[in-house]
């Protein structure tokens, strides 16, 4: 068996290389979905199953579990062919396949020592632009694939070491901003290559049998990590549930129901009681259900190593008729929406054994809002970001004001960058009073951002999600307040019908748009609440007085103290 | 100062435990070390200490120059001043949003305090678009009733951040001048002076957090000109930058952001100067301390920049710094086997206080420290410092055993020596990111350890990472010390352009460029220092149009007083090269953009000679020999000779294993390696025939 020391000592070799290929393709892409939110990882995966043996510590953390069915459909389509070679680089962006949406297209390598593959290396990033009816691919009335871009199947890239221009012309052919494509793809062929060299230096220095010994060795460990900490919980069942506002199609709620069983060392993980596949882009392929879990699984236990080993201890039950788990050509483009809400469950149902391990939930939806039109000159533009809010109440404290969403590592672009980049102007980039959900420890603060138009006509697409369902909070603490977006017309000021969702809403110059975000769920009662902890947030403006009395039952002076008698009394209300 | 008497410049390092000095007498050539114990509460007290021990009369000190940590401290310790900000409405929460990330990528409990609450960010209606169109004019009387809010809620100082102020600094100038009338003290400033760049977090972190060390720094450097001149001092003290240059005391009150790394910065300065001269211009310099390791890259004697560094989580300084990577891999990171049974060094670390097991002060979770002294690496009976009279070796012993040893199924040697390989390791790892990762050939590199502990473990990683050799300075725990004797003045500027090439106006470029060149000699003119000569750097960053990163270009321009001969044919086929060497292929037909212009300008202090370290009457080998001690490497105790390091003549060869001690640094030469005093006095350290071999 493989010593320890080297074990160790390997782990952060090949972690590094995952590392650098991330750093490699964040510091060369063309669009800030990748350089700047770093929407993209890189791996080493297994030969035969395409399970995940190594992953990089800063890529998106939802595509840890997701490409590892990227790479599983590689592996079919090369064996149906059967003329895998070195130097061959497959590309493609089946979602239903690989996982996620349209706009992450991943490139899949077949590492080769001495004539046998010794494992695979792959790279995913989200492009810019992959065609379809909405400019960036969140098109939130999509009723099949072919409504969200083009998909392309695996099919080789680079056939033995020499690229295929063709496969390149049609991708350039399909995008609205065929140069930002081509950046970024290069830029994911770089970091492959990167990989390639590293993982050769790293072999020829260990030799190949010590360095898989050590991949097995490391799976077996996460395996064996994951299910120390299962048997820690206490057997039973625990569930719960919440729900979509819609699918931007029908305005009707969509149940994303858990039951959630622990026995000995073992996790089920039952989403039978979910709504089934919708006609709208929220529907989620059963890749990516798996990929979400894993994130949730790795917010609960950090220490866990990055590896499949991670899912071992756990079974997943999805029925084929889910939203959850559809085929080709339902609409997926909003996955993010559902597999926040997949998070939020699973948080939810654990809080009842294990409220020293949860949070309150995050603000659950990535708002993809996009501006696009043309400038005087003709050229086209769009403006497409995702945007923060607040983070949950914690058994520390309270939750992070304006985070990120829990399945991504991404930075928001500055506004500075935003209004030199495109015709907008920010009149109001902010926190947002009163959006954290109550608890003894707070939610985090969502946001406010304001955009107005400095160009004459732009269209303005939105995809995002509690409108109508808020975060909820845990262990007694209450929701965060809800998403809330409007539009400004001439003859005043518009909420879309689908609440957060909607298309081709037509702006004009001077016309603004306005996203209120959510905060993060509460943890904990908020009576619970240090008085003095309140009054501070109604002078910094967090929480207003009005809302001091009626979630935290806390009275406040004409001087912002806290009135301790008016305080014990109302709180003694409370608790009666 | 006395005529013909000695004339000294002194470099003084202030670290968290020991206070360095540095004496350089100008006159004889001679220099002297010495190490007092740092006065936390007034780092001044210490600093006087220091310099009181070697020198009798202040009035022969010419020069002081000093790498401080008050600054940083007041950062990590979140002891700055009460400071208020100014802001265009509807951003006031810019600070507290930061980038919208957190601290960990796994788990969702991240907490963020932002060192100026919201209460004291005040909002006034003005705005200026992002082509500099000024849309509403700042008004007046409503920044006067924002200072005096200000004012009211006990601010001592303020600064000023504009959206777009990057593009048009107008509303802030306006702004700034009526918040001047107004403010009690000098502790006031605006971001179009701070960071004129675009992305409104880094430039607000960054002019606030400035503000927020304005009277703090200020206070310290007034105590400790105070103190020099109550000693008779009349020359001229320098401040170490973050960059690795000096500024004079009045930008340093004014800018004291720029002192975030000064110490470190020394210390790197200090590394590229010695290796150098020695005939190594290529090293990776290591500071090993209690919690952390830090790595540095040194290419043809010129230390590597970075734009910004964030000192703890949200609190962004981007202002040109040494690059340094930083891994929780110090002699106090906690080794441990995690649930699935892999052993782990760091990131928790015991720190100086309680510090490792050995330490016997309250820790009982081993370190890397205790492995070395379970290893016989350490002297127990010694330990550096001065501080602690003799390690508990028995205690680290029984540490290991519970927490490494038994969960790992190994006997405590084998457990202490694994702790150091996956040290080790970690710090390999921070190599490799510092080299290869940029494009350099480890082969090509020699590590040089300072700090009190580096020097062990220099050996192992010349075996890890394949370096060339080590090198370790005659007096590694003073490295930053030394430094801050030889650091050049610098002062460093950037302007947000934003422009494409070919659209750009070329001849308003070059007055940019030329505008700051002059006020850049003009400020090194003002200090009254002595300069050997001076020089002007010019740097833009660029990309090409849609890539949000930038690479760092240098533009080679002889500036003659009033023009750059900046063109765009210089500017595109030095972006092209730059391009290629970052990322390989430069791509044909994108626009390129050019974001932002860079100017240095560089005062070179004079140097000394190096060899005025070196032993003068050496001893030979086995007359610095103190005596023999079986210490453990490659899974086995070796009878392995202890020697005093200083007194060993230039040219003394040192075949491993052996341990060489020395008050400040204890030097480990592990078997298969050997070492060499070259002629200043340094330590060179190579693989032997038989390491050679096995390489």
């Amino acid at each position: 068996m493989i010593d320890p020391v080297t074990l160790a000592v390997l782990k952060g070799r090949l972690e590094q290389i995952a590392d650098e290929m991330d750093a490699t393709l964040f510091r060369s892409a063309f669009n800030p979905i990748i350089a700047e939110a770093h929407d993209a990882s890189h791996g080493l995966y297994h030969t035969k199953t395409g399970e995940t043996l190594v992953q990089g510590k800063s890529g998106l953390p939802i595509f840890v579990g997701a490409m590892s069915f990227a790479v599983k459909a590689v592996i079919e389509k090369a064996s149906k062919d059967g003329d895998l070679a070195d130097g061959d680089i497959y590309i493609f962006n089946d979602p239903y396949d690989g996982g996620t949406h349209l706009s992450d297209f991943r490139l899949v390598q077949p590492f080769y020592r001495d004539g046998q593959i010794f494992c695979f290396l792959a790279s995913v990033g989200h492009w810019h632009d992959v065609g379809g009816n909405v400019p960036g691919n969140y098109n939130p009335v999509a009723t099949e694939s072919f409504q969200e871009g083009m998909l392309i199947p695996p099919v080789k890239l680079f056939c033995k070491g020499e690229l295929r221009q063709d496969v390149v012309d049609i991708l350039l052919a399909n995008s609205r901003l065929p140069g930002s494509l081509y950046g970024d793809l290069n830029g994911q062929i770089n970091a492959l290559d990167l990989g390639m060299r590293r993982m050769k230096a790293l072999l020829d220095e260990y030799s190949d049998t010590i360095v898989a010994e050590a991949l097995l060795e490391l799976r077996n460990r996460a395996a064996k990590m994951m299910a120390a900490n299962i048997s820690d919980l206490p057997d039973g069942t625990y569930s719960a549930e919440d729900f979509l506002d819609n699918d931007g199609i029908v305005d009707k709620p969509l149940k994303i129901a858990l039951d959630m069983t622990i026995k000995d060392d073992r996790m089920t993980l039952d989403f039978s009681r979910t709504s089934d596949a919708c006609a709208g882009p929220v529907n989620i392929s059963l890749s990516t259900a798996i990929a979400s879990i894993y994130v949730a699984t790795k917010h609960l236990f950090t220490e866990v190593p990055a590896n499949a080993g991670v899912l071992e201890p756990i079974e997943v039950i999805i029925p084929d008729s889910s939203l959850l788990n559809v085929h080709a050509p339902k609409p997926v483009g909003g996955y993010t929406e559902t597999i926040l809400r997949i998070i939020d469950v699973i948080f939810c149902a654990l809080a009842d054994v294990a409220p020293e391990r949860v949070n309150g939930c995050a603000y659950g939806t990535i708002n993809a809002l996009s501006l696009a039109g043309f400038r005087k000159d003709k050229s086209r533009w769009v403006m497409f970001s995702f945007f923060g809010g607040g983070h949950g109440g914690h058994p520390e404290g309270d939750g992070l004001n304006h985070g990120n969403a829990p399945i991504s590592t991404a930075t928001i672009p500055p506004a500075e960058i935003l209004e030199a980049a495109y015709p907008v102007m920010f009149t109001q980039w902010g926190l947002r009073p009163d959006s954290g959900g109550p608890g003894r420890h707070r939610g985090g603060l969502g946001a406010i951002y304001e955009i107005e138009l400095l160009e004459e006509n732009a269209d303005v697409f939105l995809f995002g999600e509690r409108g109508k369902f808020a975060p909820p909070g845990v262990v007694g603490g209450k929701p965060a307040a809800l998403n809330k977006f409007t539009y400004q017309q001439q003859d005043g000021d518009y909420i879309p019908p689908m609440v957060s969702k909607m298309v081709g809403i037509k702006l004009k110059k001077g016309q603004c748009v306005r996203l209120e975000t959510p905060g993060g769920g509460g943890y904990g009662l908020p009576f619970e609440r240090e008085p003095a902890a309140v009054a501070r947030d109604v002078a910094l403006g967090f929480v207003s007085q009005q809302n001091a009395v009626r979630d935290y039952s806390v009275a406040l002076d004409q001087n912002g103290d806290v009135n301790a008698r008016q305080t014990t009394k109302l709180r003694k209300a409370v608790q009666s | 100062m006395s005529e013909n008497g000695p004339r000294y410049v002194i470099g003084v390092d202030v670290g968290g435990t020991f206070t360095d000095v540095f004496f350089l007498n100008e006159v004889s050539g001679h220099c002297e070390v010495t190490k007092v114990p740092s006065t936390p509460a007034d780092q001044s007290k210490g600093f006087i200490e220091g310099i009181r021990q070697k020198i009798a009369n202040f009035a022969d000190v010419s020069t002081v120059v000093h790498g401080t940590t008050v600054g940083t401290n007041a950062l990590l310790e979140r002891n700055g001043s009460r400071t208020g900000i100014i802001t265009t409405q509807g951003f006031r929460d810019v600070l507290e949003m930061r980038r919208r990330d957190r601290p960990n990528t796994w788990g969702l409990w991240g907490q963020y305090e932002p060192v100026v609450p919201r209460n004291r960010r005040v909002e006034v209606a003005e705005r200026t678009l992002a082509d500099g169109t000024i849309r509403t004019t700042v008004d007046a009387g409503e920044v006067k009733r924002a200072a005096h809010r200000l004012l009211e809620l006990g601010c001592q100082s303020a600064c000023i951040v504009f959206i777009n102020a990057y593009a048009n600094s107008a509303n802030e100038r306006t702004a700034l001048k009526i918040l001047r009338e107004i403010w009690p003290n000098s502790h006031v400033g605006a971001s179009s002076d701070i960071l004129p760049e675009i992305r409104e977090f880094e430039r607000t972190s960054t002019t606030t957090l400035n503000a927020y060390l304005q009277p703090v720094v200020a206070s310290y450097l007034h105590k400790l000109e105070q103190a020099l001149h109550d000693d008779g001092f009349e020359g001229e003290v320098l401040i170490v930058q973050s960059n690795g240059g000096v500024m004079s005391v009045d930008t340093a009150r004014q800018l004291p952001v720029r002192t975030t790394l000064s110490g470190p910065a020394a210390g790197v300065i200090a590394s590229g100067f010695i290796a150098s001269e020695a005939g190594f211009p290529n090293v990776i310099t290591c500071d090993m301390g209690g919690t952390s390791f830090d790595v540095s890259l040194v290419v043809n004697g010129q230390s590597s920049l970075a734009a910004q560094t964030s000192i703890d989580f949200g609190l962004t300084v981007r202002t040109p710094m040494i690059e340094m990577t930083t891994i929780g891999a110090g002699g106090g990171s906690i080794a441990s086997v995690d649930p699935g049974g892999l052993l782990q060094v760091g990131p928790l670390s015991a720190g100086s206080d309680p510090g490792p097991v050995c330490y016997g002060l309250g820790n009982e979770r081993p370190t890397v420290t205790d492995a070395n002294v379970v290893l016989g690496r350490i002297n127990a009976d010694k330990p550096i410092g001065g501080k602690l009279g003799r390690l508990d070796v028995e205690a680290a012993k029984t540490a290991i055993d519970t927490h490494v040893a038994t969960p790992l199924g190994l006997d405590v040697m084998r457990a202490a020596e694994a702790v150091i390989r996956v040290a080790n390791s970690k710090m390999a790892g921070a190599i490799r990111l510092v080299s290869i990762e940029r494009g350099y050939d480890p082969k090509n590199f020699s590590a040089m350890p300072f700090g009190g502990g580096g020097a062990l473990h220099a050996g192992a990683l010349i075996k890890e990472v394949g370096l060339k050799s080590a090198l370790v300075p005659r007096y590694p725990g003073i490295n930053s010390a030394l430094g801050c004797t030889i650091a050049d003045m610098r002062h460093d500027f950037v302007q947000t352009v934003n422009g494409i090439l070919g659209q750009l106006d070329i001849s308003g470029l070059d007055k940019q460029l030329s505008g700051l060149a002059v006020n850049g000699l003009q400020l090194l003119e003002n200090t009254g220092v002595e300069f050997e000569s001076s020089e002007v750097r010019f740097e833009l960053d660029m990309s090409y149009l849609g890539q949000t990163h930038t690479v760092d270009v240098t533009v080679p321009l002889d500036f003659d007083g009033t023009s750059t001969g900046i063109s765009t044919d210089i500017i595109s086929s030095v972006f092209e090269i730059r391009y290629r060497e970052v990322y390989g292929k430069p791509l044909s037909g994108i626009p390129v953009r050019v974001l932002n212009l860079r100017v240095s300008a560089i005062g070179r202090r004079p140097k000394f000679d190096l060899t005025m370290l070196a032993p003068a009457d050496g001893v030979a080998l086995e007359d610095a020999c103190t005596g023999t001690r079986q210490v453990w490497f490659d899974n086995a105790f070796h009878k392995t000779g202890i020697y005093q390091r200083l007194p060993l003549s230039v040219g003394t060869h040192i075949p491993g294993p052996a341990i060489l001690e020395q008050p400040d640094a204890t030097i480990c030469i592990e078997p298969e390696l050997e070492g060499r005093v070259d002629r200043f006095g340094n330590l060179i350290i190579t693989r032997n025939q038989k390491g050679l071999s096995h390489a």
